[in-house]
């Protein structure tokens, strides 16, 4: 398995990466860590001329704790997620979910930034941003923008990010919801992707859910918030009884995938009872 | 001195977790070239054109062959290594495997081209440019549609796909007989699934052609270097076997795939002659899924038929066995003579009929894989007899204590006839099926079963009691049931001036560990210490013949050779020893290295011996000089070992997940010379049976392609699906070999399988169903307690 031949650019910064994107547009590709990436290569489903490699530059990697976010750095690896101190305080559900891709090798260079640009519908990053209510930061050669998680998944494999433009950093709010936050996966048993990944995370207030965000990875093409779930949520006192109505009709909204694993029915299934085991963490 | 029967610690370790093995792919020769194969996409198709004009030019390209060249030189194709007739006597369908196809793709993956590159990336690069223009035609991968009128003819001339069909036992007429007046039959209708064999080195071959000698090196990730040898050159190449080298150095797992010879074998060879420079193929993992031969299916029929007290009555199975495109080295003994022998288990069935319709479809060829047809055997019988008992109402152990046949050594008793041609050497059944009883705490688990139903999830316990055939093969035996090949093998020991040891085994190694357990047997034999023995294997240069490895054959029939080959050590030794001693050899004792004059102190030791053989100046008359003997074994039966497993396992009802909570393993493997390599073996062969059972398996779409073609698809188990094997031993010699040893290789990948779907079977008894199809996924589960 060897790739097409390309030539190899290693940028030390986030400018000069962005020049290189401009100058070879379609016949480029970025690398972060290559666990997509480089499969994709070998397997020649791509064949790019230019490969531009982002994980030298610095400014995309680390995590900061800020006063009222938590801005991931897109270089950082799902290892350096799943140990950080404030995420697993603030958001311990992105910690968790990091802790649950792929092994050791892949955690330890796999980043988020290439897991999301990649937009694998059963990837585990697109539940638990949802559910985060994430801001993607998208560098391009004019300046910087932020997208909602909200608007940033299209697709399979597919986002809002412009062809000229670079993820630099996932922002992760400081909220109550995020600090009472879990994930659970149901694995494919072969690439032990979300055969359905469900993300949780509630805020009370004196005992009554004041926010509920629930999402699913692996479910459908294009991963997304259950609005059904959420709103039956909301104001009720998280109980059985609550989770039990909540989850009665999950993915009704959505067009379901199937493959030989998991059936449109039995990922449906899937979907409740992962939805159940999520919410049941939080009760 | 006691070697055998001790742990050792294998010595092949050292360079296998340094990462110091030689792999056929580690080897690098001067002037070697590099080739990629131009696979067919597509499972059926003609193939109208091939153009390799553009791809020849491109850069680092040396040369490209096509199925027009192989044809042009009168290569006649890979041949296979067994004949079985049809049941009216004619011989097998043979249809040419050819080393390149040129009139058309009979599965995805048949080689079209050979791209000869200065890179491998340059000859990938050639090969994506190879410009194939096909005419697709409709595929069939399913062995009983296959046999159906109007469905996709794989080749010309074999009508409705037939390669033979074949039937073994008694009478036909007299088992249906029987089972029309039974008490109680229990039937089943089931599919043993194709599983790849993914070892995890992919295969490999280098052919160097030395214009100096005009001579021919193959290395090759291979299990029998010597029949690769002869296959090649008396059937495919026509070239002269002394100017042939063959060397299978390190092999990263076989599991039966790297038995057989493959076209690239003879390709790369022919090809370095015509290009006079080494070529180099190695497989991409996804060409191993579609190229190395894969394992099992077949669709099977089975009726078991039993008396008012459960006493088995009769038996008769019906199984459509997949081919494949092609006839692989060993496919038709698989699913005849190495499946239908097998149907007496160990059982006392009185009436036994067995028949097979053997089928070519558009995928890959299927051949033996760990096991090799008794795996298949022995889940068509056990899961009848975990059926019948739950149909029967009957207890699963007691309905198998009940029909085992009486224990038999070879020795005071006779070995046990079956219906089915195979005489047992020696067998005792009943205490493997009582010790696994023991281990797993049958009372306590029904008891545990009644409380888990209050809980959501489902318990459930599993039985499989077995006997295979292993150390193959008496020569004369399977000569009469079609082997082109005979199934003995040879050793030299070949002793140095210094008394260290040379030995030369045709068996070859691949992850077993014979450096470690043959050179345990020498050591012993010998009375020296095992640092001084080498183990030499793999290399047609230097071991004179060999017939490889699997089966389960390599201890019980290389190291019978073995032994063999030590005793005239011995017998020679001995008569230096009293030349030295003046003495006579009858008053010679030989323990610990040293020959001993009987009621003396007066000795002379090994090493002393084997300098004199070297150095004579003070010698035996007439003795020649030397310690260096060769033996052939060729056994006198095959081994049977036997052994009883037993699995439990755990549903949740809400998600149909399954998890095997305990196995345990009872196996008689015969004596046993290295504990630990036997229950690395053990523990390897469960996990690929129960892998079988839950997650492996190929699956193809309409079109014929593998749709779990890549480790993104397909299951293969893991440490962490597995639970921590519970295993024990009873030890019943083998009578007919030296060392009494019976085979370990396969036994745990062949008792696995059904324990498994036995255990599944029966926390799902609540739910009115007579199968479930493996693997059992959770969504298939889930469907049975839903309903779907
Ligand atoms: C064996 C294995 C098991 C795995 N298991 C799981 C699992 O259980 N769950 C899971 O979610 N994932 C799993 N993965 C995928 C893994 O998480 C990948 O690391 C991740 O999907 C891609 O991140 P990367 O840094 O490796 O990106 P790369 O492979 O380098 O790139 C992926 C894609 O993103 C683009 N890209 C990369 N960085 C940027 C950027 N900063 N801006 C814009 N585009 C960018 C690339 O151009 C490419 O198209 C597994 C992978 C492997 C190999």
């Amino acid at each position: 398995m060897v790739p097409s031949k390309f030539a190899y650019h290693k940028p030390s910064t986030i400018k000069e990466a962005i020049e290189l994107l401009t100058t070879h547009g379609d016949d480029s590709k970025i690398l972060s860590g290559g666990h997509s990436l480089v499969p994709v290569l070998k397997l020649r489903l791509n064949d790019p001329e230019h490969i531009i490699d982002v994980s030298g530059i610095e400014s995309m990697g680390g995590i900061r704790d800020n006063e009222k976010s938590i801005t991931i750095g897109a270089n950082s690896t799902h290892g350096e997620i799943a140990k950080n101190a404030a995420l697993k305080e603030h958001a311990p559900m992105i910690a968790l979910a990091a802790s649950m891709i792929g092994d050791i090798q892949v955690r330890n260079f796999g980043t988020i930034g290439g897991s999301i640009a990649h937009a694998d519908p059963a990837a585990d990053w697109p539940a638990v941003l949802l559910a985060a209510d994430a801001n993607i930061v998208l560098t391009h050669a004019g300046g910087q923008r932020e997208v909602d998680i909200d608007q940033f998944f299209k697709g399979l494999f597919m986002t809002a990010m412009g062809e000229e433009e670079i993820i630099t950093a996932i922002r992760i709010p400081k909220t109550p919801f995020n600090k009472n936050s879990t994930y659970v996966k149901f694995p494919q048993p072969a690439s032990r992707f979300a055969l359905v990944g469900c993300a949780a995370a509630i805020a009370n207030s004196d005992g009554y859910i004041t926010e509920a965000r629930v999402a699913f990875s692996g479910v459908s093409a294009t991963p997304f918030r259950d609005s059904n779930v959420e709103k039956s949520l909301k104001g009720s006192v998280l109980n059985e009884d609550a989770i039990a109505t909540a989850t009665a009709s999950v993915a009704d909204d959505v067009s379901i995938m199937s493959d030989h694993f998991a059936a449109k029915k039995y990922r449906k299934h899937m979907a409740g009872v992962y939805a159940r085991k999520a919410l049941s963490a939080l009760a | 001195m006691t070697y055998i029967g001790s742990s050792v610690k294998r010595v092949e370790d050292k360079r296998f977790i340094t990462g110091q093995g030689r792999y056929t792919d580690d080897i690098v020769l001067p002037q070697m070239t590099y080739a990629c194969m131009v696979r067919s996409p597509h499972a059926h198709a003609e193939i109208v054109n091939v153009d390799i004009s553009h791809a020849s030019q491109m850069d680092g390209v040396v040369k490209i062959f096509t199925g027009k060249d192989t044809d042009a030189a009168g290569i006649g194709g890979v041949p296979c290594g067994w004949q079985v007739d049809f049941k009216n006597g004619d011989t097998m369908k043979e249809p040419p495997h050819p080393l390149l196809v040129s009139d058309k793709a009979r599965h995805a993956g048949d080689a079209i081209a050979m791209v000869i590159a200065e890179t491998y990336a340059q000859a990938k690069d050639a090969a994506e440019m190879v410009i194939v223009e096909y005419n697709v035609l409709p595929a069939v991968t399913n062995s009983k549609i296959a046999r159906a009128d109007g469905a996709p003819q794989v080749h010309a001339d074999v009508p409705n796909n037939l390669a033979f069909d074949w039937e073994l036992g008694n009478p036909r007429e007299e088992v249906d007989a029987a089972i029309a007046g039974a008490h109680h039959v229990t039937t089943l209708e089931f599919i043993n699934q194709r599983v790849i064999c993914n070892a995890i080195e992919p295969r490999s071959a280098i052919g160097h052609f030395d214009t100096a000698y005009d001579k021919y090196t193959l290395y090759t990730s291979t299990q029998n270097p010597h029949l690769i040898r002869l296959l090649m050159c008396a059937f495919v190449l026509g070239i002269p076997e002394h100017k042939v080298r063959v060397v299978g150095p390190d092999v990263g797992g076989g599991f039966g795939s790297k038995i057989f010879h493959y076209t690239e074998e003879a390709l790369v060879i022919w090809g370095s002659n015509q290009i006079k420079r080494p070529i180099k193929w190695t497989a991409e993992r996804s060409e191993s899924f579609v190229t190395d031969a894969a394992g099992r299916d077949h669709i099977t029929t089975a009726k078991m038929a039993f008396d008012k007290d459960g006493n088995i009555l009769a038996l008769s199975s019906d199984t459509f066995a997949n081919m494949g495109a092609y006839l692989s080295t060993f496919a038709p003994a698989v699913p005849t003579y190495l499946h239908g022998t097998l149907l007496q288990g160990l059982y006392t069935t009185p009436l036994i009929n067995v028949s097979v319709d053997a089928v070519f479809t558009n995928t890959t060829a299927v051949d033996a894989y760990r096991g090799a047809g008794r795996p298949e055997a022995t889940y068509l019988l056990e899961r009848l007899m975990d059926t019948a008992a739950l149909e029967m109402g009957r207890d699963p152990a007691e309905l198998r204590l009940q029909n085992f046949i009486a224990p038999f050594d070879g020795v005071e008793q006779e070995g046990y006839q079956t219906q089915v041609a195979l005489q047992y050497d020696s067998g005792n059944y009943a205490p493997v099926l009582k010790r696994g009883l023991e281990m797993v705490g049958y009372e306590q688990f029904r008891a545990d079963q009644k409380a888990a139903e209050s809980t959501g999830k489902l318990l459930g316990i599993g039985f499989s009691t077995y006997v295979e055939a292993c150390g193959i093969a008496p020569s004369a035996v399977v000569g009469a049931l079609g082997a082109r090949a005979g199934l003995f093998e040879s050793a030299q020991v070949q002793v140095h001036p210094t008394g260290k040891v040379s030995v030369y085994s045709g068996s070859h190694s691949h992850g077993q560990g014979h450096e470690t357990s043959f050179a345990q047997v020498v050591a012993d034999k010998m009375g020296i210490p095992m640092e001084d023995v080498e183990i030499i294997h793999g290399d047609s240069d230097a071991v004179a013949f060999g017939m490889g490895t699997y089966g389960s054959r390599s201890l019980a029939v290389g190291g019978s050779a073995i032994v063999k080959s030590i005793e005239k050590v011995l017998e020679k030794g001995a008569k230096i020893a009293a030349h030295l001693l003046e003495a006579s050899v009858d008053d010679l004792d030989y323990a610990e290295g040293k020959w001993t004059v009987r009621g003396t102190e007066k000795s002379v030791a090994f090493g002393d011996v084997s300098l004199t053989a070297y150095v004579p100046h003070n010698y035996p008359e007439g003795l020649e000089p030397g310690l260096d003997f060769s033996s052939f074994y060729d056994p006198a039966n095959f081994t049977y070992p036997f052994g009883c497993h037993i699995c439990i396992v755990e549903i949740d009802k809400e998600s149909g997940v399954v998890k095997v909570k305990r196995f345990i393993a009872v196996d008689d493997v015969g004596n046993v010379i290295n504990p630990m390599i036997v229950d690395g073996q053990i523990h390897g062969g469960l996990a690929q049976g129960i892998g079988q059972a839950f997650c492996e398996g190929a699956v193809y779409d309409e079109s014929g392609q593998l749709v779990n073609g890549t480790y993104m698809d397909y299951v293969m188990p893991r440490a962490d699906d597995l639970p921590s094997f519970e295993i024990d031993r009873t030890v019943t010699p083998c009578p007919h070999n030296p060392l009494g040893v019976k085979g370990a290789g396969e036994a745990g990948c062949i008792g696995a399988t059904p324990a498994v779907v036995n255990a599944v079977m029966d926390a799902l008894k609540g739910y009115g169903i007579h199968d479930v199809e493996m693997p059992v996924t959770s969504q298939k589960v889930w469907n049975i307690i839903h309903g779907g």
